[in-house]
């Protein structure tokens, strides 16, 4: 039986069998410590998940594998006091797990497959030009919520809570389902950034293959929101919606919007906040109606019923009364749904190869949360209030006593939910498609290479 | 391109397309005065692309601008030489423009420009031959499969308005393309996607032919490149290579990555300057800077630089951005955090490379988010901001409705150019297209202003004699 030790452990982790101090074991401290996360890589940190998704099934016998593969993959350490180590690369599971386990990194950034590999660049550097370059990169997607602080009024800057999460919940349908169903790809990861938003990784061979200006292409697609600092109007919709914003709209915009923002932010509750909203109005005399009607609201407001949806029903219902009947009205009742719910997402990261993420699974350094996969069909019941923490998962190390005799130290754990989500939704399905198209290209280059031999 | 004659047939006696994709080399003798006199020809058709391209243009002003370019300077005494005009002169500055990055970049981008307009003048069946030169197989999508999505195609082609003026979508043939061949269209929304294949109309074929011409030639310019370096430069080092070297540097603007000789912003002035001689862009940004002591990334970028352009010295900028940053973030997170990119930025980390200043082109592109201050307030800011950021630089309200005209226009540099003229009530007739070129103008108008305050009294009374006469 084998025990861990929470705090002080040394660099074999103190597993002690002979004298197990019980009392102060299962008392883990909140917060986050080097310590901790040095016994999170080496017991709970799935390094042979991170290595088989990294390898795209090149790690495989079948002769059409590429096994400089993964040994081209950037990947970027950041240790403690900000010491950022850039370009390691590994070439096998087992380095990567070494290494990690030696420096024990406060955040692992993934990078680029590049055409070298990225810690020899030096050397290749001087053989002639451009022979260092990226050739292949997830598509990925970065989604923050202090991006969102001009409309979230429950908290703003790193915090967040589960009144402005559903922001993070629409971004996730919305670009899901575009994904998938606009640009045809199957092989997508969302995760918890560990703090405050969300990130997405799309996998498919063809979105690793794309070039910055087809990235920077659908990151334009997804762009709807265009407003800064200087311009009260932030969305500005054309007289018809493009299908992919319609559908977007009905299915998911609209529906959040009137269920969970305007009752959780409580956009229309005091006039300071109806006058946000009455500024994206563009016909004064609609704008003034609405305020002098919610003005003087109190005297006769039914207790009951949500005044900020009593508010809304009252905008929509008189933008389509005779009085203000206009195109532009109905229009702008849709471009405040959009200012109030369409996702922002950092356009920066998903325009460039070689931008860095952070790796899923990494622990934040600040909450002590891991970076859990999130189950986009099921993106709603998903609490970032509620994702492992490192001390939890320490405790439950602590509680389990034989159980962590496992090959996986983390059966057992609250985190082994989420590795077997990652196995099963995402990286057997991907591995599949890799290791046919693995032998679909073989084949094809066998049978050209026949074709040649015949001449 | 063989400027030696070689005796090789010529393949095509007959089609020869009135719009050439520049595949290869001409195999043919080229006279030595002709291969500088077609280059320059075309190199005023490229600068006036790029004029116009850095005013704003729409792109039916474009389509009228680069046909009437064409017609001026592109035409030849011998009609059956006009294509082989077009031909060489492309090939020579291909060669002038393949030398640096730089170059690469406008050539490419000015050529692309270029074939897009020329291409959209062609007729439908021209426009197929090309389609087929480019070895774009695309099949028009079937009657069938056209029932199911004419509906989204209907409201793909109502929502964009540029979409052009036959919007019967029954009518139109599409195509089914995978979308990564088209990402202008993907980025504007002015396509349907489905499962990656955009559906993509005849007019908007144009989209497709440009994607492929730029990335042929883009690739064509990497490998001439390597063929100058390699072996011509030194073969033509009496011949070719001085005539090529003069052309490529006589018609590139100044990309003001070197301050002036003698211009030097000291910290003590640099107040006064912002207020007199900054651009709005940049002198909102200064102004937020000192309200805030904060500034988002793309904000930093774009005052750090030009601030490098006009002449503030490295230690300077250090000292400047620590006084105000560290006032939000500390000392000791602003040396860890900030001072390494704005070393950075000079050259003294990392790639060390010098980093230009950015041009208004760059700046009227990017895309701020919230909380950023940077990219064009003529763009960015709303109505109401901009006039009160115009009249706190002393616009005059007769002036502001001029600017907002151009403004409602989307010309912002043109925008930027009468506010310009408005604050130092003098002409700029290049027009405004660099905010260090806009601070550099505006010092000298500043310093001549002071020195000669007594001589302009002169030239007024010759400028209305003028109009007397």
């Amino acid at each position: 039986m084998t025990r861990l030790e929470g705090e002080g452990g040394g660099d074999d982790m103190a597993i002690d069998g002979a004298e197990p101090a019980k009392p102060q074991l299962c008392n883990v401290p909140e917060g986050f410590d080097p310590n901790y996360l040095k016994l999170y890589y080496g017991k709970l940190f799935p390094y042979a998940e991170i290595f088989k998704w990294m390898s795209y099934g090149n790690d495989g016998k079948h002769p059409g594998c590429d096994h400089t593969y993964f040994g081209r993959r950037e990947f970027s350490f950041t240790l403690e006091n900000d010491i950022y180590l850039r370009f390691q690369s590994f070439s096998s599971s087992s380095e990567l797990e070494s290494s990690i386990k030696e420096k024990c990194p406060f955040k692992i950034d993934i990078g680029p497959v590049y055409t070298v590999d990225p810690a020899k660049r030096h050397a290749y550097a001087k053989a002639g030009d451009n022979v260092f370059s990226p050739v292949e990169r997830e598509l990925i997607f970065d989604i923050d919520m202090t991006d969102y602080d001009d409309i979230r009024y429950c908290c703003s800057g790193a915090d967040v809570c589960l009144d402005c999460w559903p922001l993070m919940t629409i971004a996730i349908k919305v670009i899901d389902t575009s994904l998938r169903d606009d640009f045809g790809f199957n092989h997508i990861l969302w995760a918890f950034s560990g703090r405050r938003g969300v990130h997405c990784w799309v996998c498919d061979l063809r979105a690793r293959r794309l070039t910055n200006e087809q990235r920077g292409a659908i990151a334009e697609y997804f762009r709807v929101y265009k407003g800064n600092e200087n311009n009260h109007k932030k969305v500005s919709l054309g007289q018809v919606l493009h299908p992919f914003l319609v559908r977007s709209y009905n299915e998911v915009l609209e529906t959040f919007f009137e269920e969970r923002l305007l009752p959780g932010q409580k956009l229309l509750e005091t006039e300071e906040r109806f006058e946000n909203v009455l500024q994206m109005i563009p016909d004064e005399s609609f704008a003034s109606d609405l305020r002098g009607r919610w003005q003087d609201h109190r005297r006769s407001s039914n207790v009951k019923e949500d005044i900020n949806i009593v508010r809304w029903q009252q905008l929509k219902h008189l933008s389509k009364s005779g009085k203000h009947k206009a195109q532009g009205l109905r229009r702008c009742v849709e471009e405040i749904v959009f200012s109030f719910t369409y996702p922002r997402i950092d356009m920066e990261v998903s325009k460039h190869m070689n931008h860095l993420l952070k790796a899923p699974f990494c622990v934040h350094p600040k909450t002590g949360r891991v970076c859990v996969p999130i189950d986009p069909d099921h993106c709603e019941e998903f609490d970032p209030t509620a994702v492992p923490t490192l001390s939890s998962l320490l405790r439950e190390l602590n509680m389990g006593g034989p159980v962590a005799d496992h090959e996986n130290g983390w059966e057992g754990t609250s985190l082994s939910k989420s590795i077997r989500f990652f196995r099963s939704s995402f990286l057997q399905p991907l591995l599949k498609s890799c290791k046919e198209e693995i032998e679909a290209s073989y084949n094809t280059e066998l049978q050209q290479s026949k074709n040649s031999l015949s001449w | 391109m063989e400027v030696v004659p070689t005796h090789r047939k010529a393949a095509v006696p007959d089609a020869t397309p009135a719009l050439p994709l520049y595949r290869s080399a001409p195999q043919l003798e080229v006279r030595l005065e002709d291969f500088e006199l077609f280059a320059i020809d075309r190199l005023r058709v490229l600068k006036g692309i790029s004029d116009a391209l850095s005013r704003g243009k729409r792109p039916d002003e474009m389509e009228n601008l680069v046909s009437g370019l064409w017609k001026a300077n592109m035409r030849h005494q011998d009609s059956s030489r006009v294509v082989e005009k077009d031909v060489i002169s492309h090939f020579v500055l291909r060669l002038v423009y393949c030398r640096t990055e730089d170059l690469r970049k406008w050539f490419l981008s000015m050529e692309t420009t270029l074939f897009r307009y020329r291409f959209r003048l062609l007729s439908a069946s021209a426009q197929r031959v090309i389609m087929g030169e480019l070895d774009l197989p695309y099949n028009s999508v079937i009657s069938a499969e056209f029932e199911n999505v004419k509906d989204k195609l209907n409201q793909v082609a109502r929502s964009s308005v540029s979409a052009g003026p036959s919007l019967h979508t029954a009518e139109t043939l599409f195509f089914k393309v995978p979308f990564e061949e088209v990402p202008e269209l993907v980025a504007g929304r002015k396509v349907f996607i489905h499962k990656g294949f955009a559906y993509v109309a005849m007019h908007q074929v144009v989209s497709v032919v440009v994607t492929q011409f730029r990335s042929l030639l883009s690739k064509a310019l990497v490998l001439t490149n390597r063929k100058w370096t390699s072996s011509i430069r030194e073969q033509e080092q009496d011949r070719l290579t001085p005539i090529v070297e003069a052309l490529s540097s006589s018609y590139i603007g100044p990309d003001y990555s070197q301050p002036e000789q003698f211009s030097e912003m000291s910290l003590r002035e640099i107040d006064k300057v912002a207020a007199s001689s900054f651009p709005l862009c940049m002198r909102h940004l200064f102004e937020k800077l000192r309200e805030d002591h904060h500034l988002k990334h793309g904000g930093r970028m774009q005052l750090g630089l030009f601030l490098k352009g006009a002449g503030l010295k490295l230690d300077d900028a250090l000292a400047f951005w620590k006084a105000e940053l560290s006032r939000k973030v500390g000392a000791e997170r602003f040396d860890k955090e900030y001072a390494y990119s704005i070393r950075h930025n000079y050259g003294k980390e990392g790639k060390r490379t010098d980093y230009t200043p950015y041009s208004c082109q760059k700046i009227i592109l990017s895309t701020p988010g919230v909380g950023d201050h940077h990219g064009c307030p003529y763009r960015y800011f709303s109505d109401e901001n901009l006039r009160a950021a115009l009249g706190k630089m002393g616009v005059g309200s007769q002036i502001m409705e001029d600017v907002m005209d151009k403004v409602r226009n989307r010309h912002y540099q043109l925008a930027c150019t009468l506010t310009f003229e408005s604050i130092h009530g003098s002409s700029c007739d290049a027009g405004i297209n660099h905010p260090n070129q806009y601070f550099k103008d505006s010092q000298k108008i500043l310093q001549a202003k002071v020195i000669h305050s007594c001589s302009t009294q002169g030239i007024k009374c010759t400028i209305q004699a003028d109009q007397r006469a």
